[in-house]
């Protein structure tokens, strides 16, 4: 079987991001008997239901017990099996955070985990189902590898994709009813390899999850308005990160904005951010994320408006730096 | 004291307003956690119309008993009731989980009047409710915490930490409702993370168990007067309930545990609500 979709794209783009998870890994559970799941009453909202529904053998609901689901999922994998766990991203990487790190990322275990709802995809709900320090966190865990899928197609290739990366995966989606921005599998997913979505030589925007979709769009804006030709990266791997398609951006394009559905701190753009530091060349560079703090409630698109997430503060965000004049800025002599 | 039938008879028409508001917001939010906000409307009515020490107009004297809503998740029925009993407008309700509300589905206590502690992750109220209720004591304070839990949050071992910690620490200013609605998101509890012999686990962490009819005003309040008479345990009450009653169409339906209505299915839900006797 071909990787990633398995199905013909009108399914995908008639399912959201976790029904593909849902129906990819159901597959997979055919194809690897070794494939165990596990979720914390939250089987059917992440779609890891459907594995359940399929191999109720190899499903074990933890109920809401995420620190022993995942404590369990460690045991599972030292039996010899591969457990996918499944909850909400806020319940895997703080409630559970040491069982994560110490139980899974420690012994360095084949646990895949699958966290949805992740940034302020629930908007609605609140701070203590938003998750926007879950990147920081699972990247700085050795061992874990750290992947933000743009759409439900990128997410289905993540997840065939992690079947074969050894060690923990952690997989982050949102609440699920994200517009794709593929339209096919085919275009060579890796991990740990960023893609290209858009050419540019102006400047570029390295973005993941939700931003990669409006980063597009934003791009195709400005080209029209403006005739600005703007690079746009999926960096869908943030851990390990893809190093090299930044330092040729710094090189050809001189200046980065990251965006994130994330804190601003510690996520993608941080990332990225330690790789221009080191690069030692010198590049316009600025980060777009939640700015530190608890986000608002609303619905996601009117968060991610608000937040300067969607195509709109994209292009604005792009308009003020490429207003700043960086290039001839070179004398150092005005100090800070 | 056993209460009137004047004061039952109050405190049914406050139960039915707050159904009836539990049904409009979930209607304007576009969907909420209707079925276990509904199972828990008598026990948070009699708490903040008969037993809470609270002053709505002055919502944080100092000496006012603290209710912390562990299960969060039933904010569309904590909202309501506290904006009925006076520390908010109504109407700022519409906007129930739009864009810069106060409110989302889970209370913030840091934006909402009247919510003392912000929850919506569980089992975490129970934690702080005993760090509340030891607090009160080392400042030599008599005010009362009151915990609200679901059953399934006590699926989290978080919670029976917090009732080693109860017991350990003598904790009898503190008063504990169990929501026994049978169900959470997944399925029954018992099918899906099984909690029996329950009252016998509370029992063995060194609480006094009370179990009463969680519907039933009189059952209710005799429990909460004997807790809060009790000095040698803290006391749990086991409310036995059904997760969306006063909607038969969502009693015991798991799939009520988050719903959403359309505007004649608002309407149903409403005479429904207006036909049931509950109490
Ligand atoms: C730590 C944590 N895990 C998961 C959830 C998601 N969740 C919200 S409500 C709920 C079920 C709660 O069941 P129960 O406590 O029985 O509440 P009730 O049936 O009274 O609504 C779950 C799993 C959560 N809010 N917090």
């Amino acid at each position: 079987m071909a990787e990633g979709l398995t199905w013909n794209v009108y399914d995908a783009n008639t399912m959201t991001q976790v029904e593909v998870y849902g129906e990819v890994l159901a597959r997979l559970g055919a194809e690897h008997e070794n494939i165990v799941g596990l979720s914390a009453d939250l089987a059917k909202s992440t779609k890891i239901g459907v594995f359940a529904d399929r191999f109720p053998g190899r499903f074990f609901n933890a109920g809401i017990a995420e620190q022993n689901m995942f404590g369990m999922a460690a045991g599972l994998a030292k039996a010899g099996l591969m457990p996918f766990v499944s909850t909400m991203a806020v319940f895997t990487t703080m409630r559970a955070a040491e069982q994560v790190r110490t139980d899974i990322c420690y012994q360095n275990l084949d646990v895949k985990i699958i966290a949805t709802h992740g940034g302020i995809s629930f908007g609605q709900a609140g701070t203590t189902h938003h998750c926007t320090e879950d990147i920081a966190i699972m990247r700085a865990m050795a061992n874990m590898t750290v992947i933000v899928p743009a759409d439900g197609i990128e997410c289905a290739n993540a997840v065939r994709a992690c079947i074969s990366r050894p060690g923990p995966v952690y997989i982050r989606i949102g609440r699920g009813f994200e517009p794709n921005c593929y339209t096919s599998g085919d275009y060579g997913f890796e991990i740990g390899k960023a893609v290209e979505m858009n050419p540019g030589t102006d400047l570029t925007l390295v973005c993941c999850g939700i931003t990669v979709l409006q980063a597009m769009e934003a791009a195709k804006m400005l080209k029209e308005a403006d005739g600005t030709s703007v690079r746009v990266i999926n960096m869908h791997t943030i851990k390990p990160l893809d190093a090299d398609i930044i330092r040729k951006a710094i090189v050809e394009t001189r200046r980065i904005i990251t965006f994130e559905d994330h804190n601003v701190y510690g996520g993608l753009g941080s990332a990225v951010a330690e790789v221009v530091a080191e690069s030692g060349r010198a590049c316009a560079f600025a980060r777009v994320g939640i700015p530190d703090c608890y986000s608002l409630v609303g619905y996601p698109e009117d968060l991610y408006c608000h937040y300067g997430l969607d195509a709109d503060g994209i292009m604005a965000k792009v308009r003020e730096v490429l207003g700043k004049d960086f290039e001839q800025d070179e004398s150092w002599e005005d100090g800070f | 004291m056993p209460l009137t039938g004047q004061e039952i008879n109050e405190l049914k028409g406050r139960a039915k307003q707050l159904r009836r508001d539990i049904v409009d917001i979930t209607f304007w939010a576009g969907g909420a956690h209707t079925g276990g906000a509904l199972s828990m409307v008598e026990i948070m009515v009699l708490l903040y119309y008969k037993y809470l020490n609270i002053d709505p107009k002055n919502p944080q004297k100092p000496d006012r008993d603290r209710l912390i809503l562990s299960k969060g998740h039933a904010g569309v029925g904590f909202a309501p009731l506290l904006a009925r009993r006076g520390y908010f407008d109504f109407e700022l309700l519409k906007d129930f989980n739009k864009f810069k509300s106060p409110f989302g589905m889970h209370l913030d206590g840091t934006k909402v009047t009247g919510v003392d502690v912000s929850t919506g992750s569980l089992g975490h109220g129970l934690s702080m409710a005993v760090g509340l209720a030891l607090g009160a004591r080392v400042k030599g304070e008599s005010w009362r915490t009151y915990c609200v839990l679901g059953d399934g949050e006590c699926n989290e071992g978080s919670v029976w930490e917090a009732a080693m910690a109860a017991s350990h620490y003598g904790a009898t200013n503190l008063i504990t409702f169990v929501d026994r609605n049978r169900f959470m998101v997944d399925g029954p509890t018992e099918k899906v993370m099984g909690l029996e012999p329950f009252t016998d686990k509370w029992r063995s962490f060194g609480f006094v168990v009370k179990e009463v009819d969680g519907h039933s005003y009189a059952a209710l309040s005799a429990a909460i007067e004997e807790a809060q008479g009790e000095t040698g345990a803290p006391v749990v009450i086991m409310a036995n309930t059904v997760k969306g009653k006063g909607v038969p169409f969502m009693e015991n339906d798991v799939r009520w545990h988050y719903g959403g209505l359309d505007s004649d299915r608002l309407a149903e839900s409403k005479q429904l609500i207006d036909r049931a006797d509950i109490g």
